[in-house]
């Protein structure tokens, strides 16, 4: 085989090995719309965050607008410290509120942010107020069953 | 019975100094192929010649497996998945599957069967044939002229079969999924996007892609290289190619995959 | 033994070299030493070590005491560039041709040219068709070696053992599996090749009666020692019982027909006993 038809080859080999990569990080991945190029930390305390796991979504309206960067133990109040990154596009107001929700009755579980009025914007290291814990199915059902009980 | 654990340590003694030597010998060896692979960048043509035999050459069964393998995660994960009522997650399974686990590591079994295989069996030939050792006489290294190339040639496919391997994986996943059974088509993709993240799914598969091809490159090449030149131990050098190459991409798959999914 | 090295500097030049594989002993104590223009035979029976003296010669080996002098330097003491550089001015045609299956055989005679010159493409064609040529066989450049019989394949690695015009050829068994007339054809060529280029060329073979006819000094090997050396002529009248055992083929003599082993009767009840 002579060298060019070889050169011939290996290029598209090499671009359809590109494409492929292409195809993965855009249309099967979110290299578009999840890779925010600059973000800011807000931190935020929850009561409970029952199945929160790190980089679950942040959402507002439904849009994703960050990712949960860290969880821990907060040992003075022992209640749970989440670290949320948030893109640089989206700023919110100072009382905004944070809860997490769930997907779906059994889907992942999310934060999700409700803008508030404050005329002052969030800056980055900012804390939001105690957020609205997880719905814990078992405390649910536990209430239900108190409430009809009650009745 | 004295004799016999007399013998026992020595055989015991002279196992162990073998496998030093070998190693040492295999340290030499990559230590050489690194310090030529600058030659065979300078002469960038023997690479691309490596590249059409490691890549362009396992392009068709890359491809037909990767569909193979997506049509049956298709299938399989909708069963199961519709058990639970989440049929649209079917991407999400799909795709999933393939960028972290299957496209790296069953393209690069495949890898290793069909251009590891081939790579040995040319080097070990050549060296079967003395000509190895002709050219090392007419003053050209023979690790700079055939293996480094071949090297090479070999960590560049590796990264493009996997990711061939996985989009043709999706591509049969939504081929089942949403043309034969039925899946909403949006709900596929959107789902699949939602849940797979570039940097986390994407780039992690494509790293493993990357280590998988240095190990079967390195391990073709040496058993190549270091094979009995006699037609035995070329086609022993093979079969070790085959079954060491498939024992790294396990071992190492799973040492990768607790580092980068332990979260 | 008609050893004689008293000419001006050799061009090959090997003082008490001794060799062993571990602690299997190949040589020991070879002197031996080649002029300039001379075609030198190494003789001796299959497993006397001449292979193995030829690749003391090329570097490929080193010698576990003794000297090995190739152009004035000590190989012993070369380092694996300047072993290159002295090897660009060696050729080596090995027992089978060695030729690279993989390239026609105008790119097998073309290669060290390509590797070691910058040569442009018209020159190095022209370089390739004269060797070609001289070995006769300017029209086989499309030919893959698979393609060629034994004795032409042979032609070629000759052809690309002198590509780069080498003052020292080596030819590794160079009649072995040839028919009678390639094997004329092949001892002529290294006869002539070594004349037209003022090289010197050592055979190493057991083809006695081939190499007589074309070499200037013959050495005998047997079990790692010199045994017997001197001109065609004196080979030919050598009353020695080696050489003529070897020139005439004889099955027992001082080359024993039995690899070394117990007496037959012996290894035979032995096993009873």
């Amino acid at each position: 085989m002579s060298r060019t038809t070889l050169d011939l080859w290996v290029g598209l080999f090499v671009l359809i090995g590109a494409a492929a990569l292409l195809f993965l990080s855009l249309r099967v991945g979110n290299l578009s719309s999840a890779n925010f190029a600059e973000t800011y930390p807000i931190r935020v305390q929850f009561d409970n965050i029952g199945g929160l796991k790190v980089r679950a979504p942040v959402k507002s309206a439904g849009v994703v607008v960050g990712r949960v960067s860290d969880i821990r133990l907060d040992i003075e109040s022992y209640r749970a410290q989440v670290i949320m990154d948030l893109d640089k596009r989206f700023e919110f107001p100072r009382d905004t509120v944070a809860s997490i929700l769930t997907s779906g009755l059994l889907g992942e579980q999310y934060i999700g942010l409700d803008a508030g009025a404050d005329d002052e914007m969030l800056k980055g290291g900012d804390g939001l107020p105690i957020g609205q814990s997880a719905v814990v199915l078992e405390k649910l059902i536990g209430q239900f069953m108190f409430n009809k009980a009650a009745e | 019975m004295m004799g016999r654990s007399v013998s026992f340590v020595r055989r015991l003694g002279a196992s162990v100094v073998d496998g030093i030597w070998r190693l040492g010998f295999a340290t030499r060896f990559m230590v050489l192929l690194l310090v030529y692979s600058g030659q065979s960048f300078r002469r960038l043509h023997l690479t691309i010649r490596e590249i059409y035999f490691s890549g362009v050459l396992s392009l068709l069964i890359i491809i037909v497996s990767g569909l193979f393998v997506g049509m049956v995660l298709g299938l399989q994960g909708y069963e199961t998945l519709q058990r639970f009522g989440s049929g649209d997650a079917l991407g999400v399974l799909v795709a999933l599957s393939l960028t972290r686990e299957l496209g790296p590591v069953v393209a690069g079994l495949l890898f290793a069967s069909r251009a590891g295989s081939a790579v040995t069996a040319e080097i070990g030939l050549m060296k079967t044939t003395e000509q190895l050792k002709a050219m090392d006489m007419m003053a050209v290294s023979p690790i700079a002229r055939v293996v480094a190339p071949r090297f090479w040639g070999g960590v560049i496919s590796m990264p493009f079969l996997a990711a061939i391997f996985s989009t043709m994986g999706v591509v049969g996943g939504w081929l089942i999924g949403v043309v034969f059974i039925g899946v909403d088509a949006g709900a596929f993709w959107s789902q699949m996007q939602a849940a797979v993240d570039f940097r986390y799914d994407v780039l992690n598969g494509v790293i493993k892609s990357v280590v998988f091809g240095v190990a079967v490159s390195l391990i073709a090449v040496f058993e190549g290289y270091d094979c009995t030149p006699t037609a035995e131990g070329v086609s022993r050098a093979i079969t070790r190619t085959v079954v060491s190459s498939a024992l790294a991409i396990l071992a190492l798959d799973f040492v990768l995959t607790s580092f980068m999914f332990r979260g | 033994m008609s050893f004689d090295p008293t000419h001006d500097e050799p061009l090959v030049c090997l003082k008490d070299v001794h060799f062993a594989y571990g602690e299997r002993s190949i040589l020991k104590g070879i002197d031996l030493s080649v002029r300039r223009g001379q075609v030198v035979a190494i003789m001796g029976g299959s497993g006397s070590g001449k292979t193995t003296l030829l690749r003391l010669i090329g570097g490929q080996l080193r010698a576990s005491q003794g000297e090995v002098r190739v152009a004035g330097s000590d190989l012993s003491r070369l380092g694996r560039n300047d072993l290159y550089a002295l090897r660009r001015r060696m050729g080596m045609l090995f027992q089978f041709g060695a030729l690279f299956t993989d390239m026609t055989v105008y790119d097998n005679v073309a290669f060290p040219l390509r590797e070691h010159t910058d040569l442009p493409p018209e020159v190095v064609r022209d370089l390739v068709l004269m060797k070609l040529d001289a070995v006769g066989l300017r029209g086989a450049g499309a030919l893959m070696p698979a393609e060629l019989s034994g004795g032409m394949a042979r032609r070629v690695a000759l052809a690309r053992a002198v590509a780069l015009d080498p003052m020292l050829i080596m030819y590794d068994e160079p009649f072995a599996g040839l028919d009678p007339i390639s094997l004329g054809v092949v001892g002529q060529l290294i006869r002539r090749l070594n004349d037209a280029l003022g090289a010197s060329s050592i055979l190493v073979t057991h083809d006695v009666h081939e190499s007589l006819e074309i070499v200037d000094y013959v050495y005998f090997v047997s079990d790692g020692r010199i045994v017997a050396a001197g001109s065609p002529d004196e080979i030919r009248a050598s009353t020695d019982p080696f050489v003529h055992q070897f020139v005439h083929a004889e099955i027992d003599g001082p080359v024993p027909f039995h690899y070394p082993a117990e007496p037959i009767a012996q290894a035979l009840l032995g096993g009873r006993g």
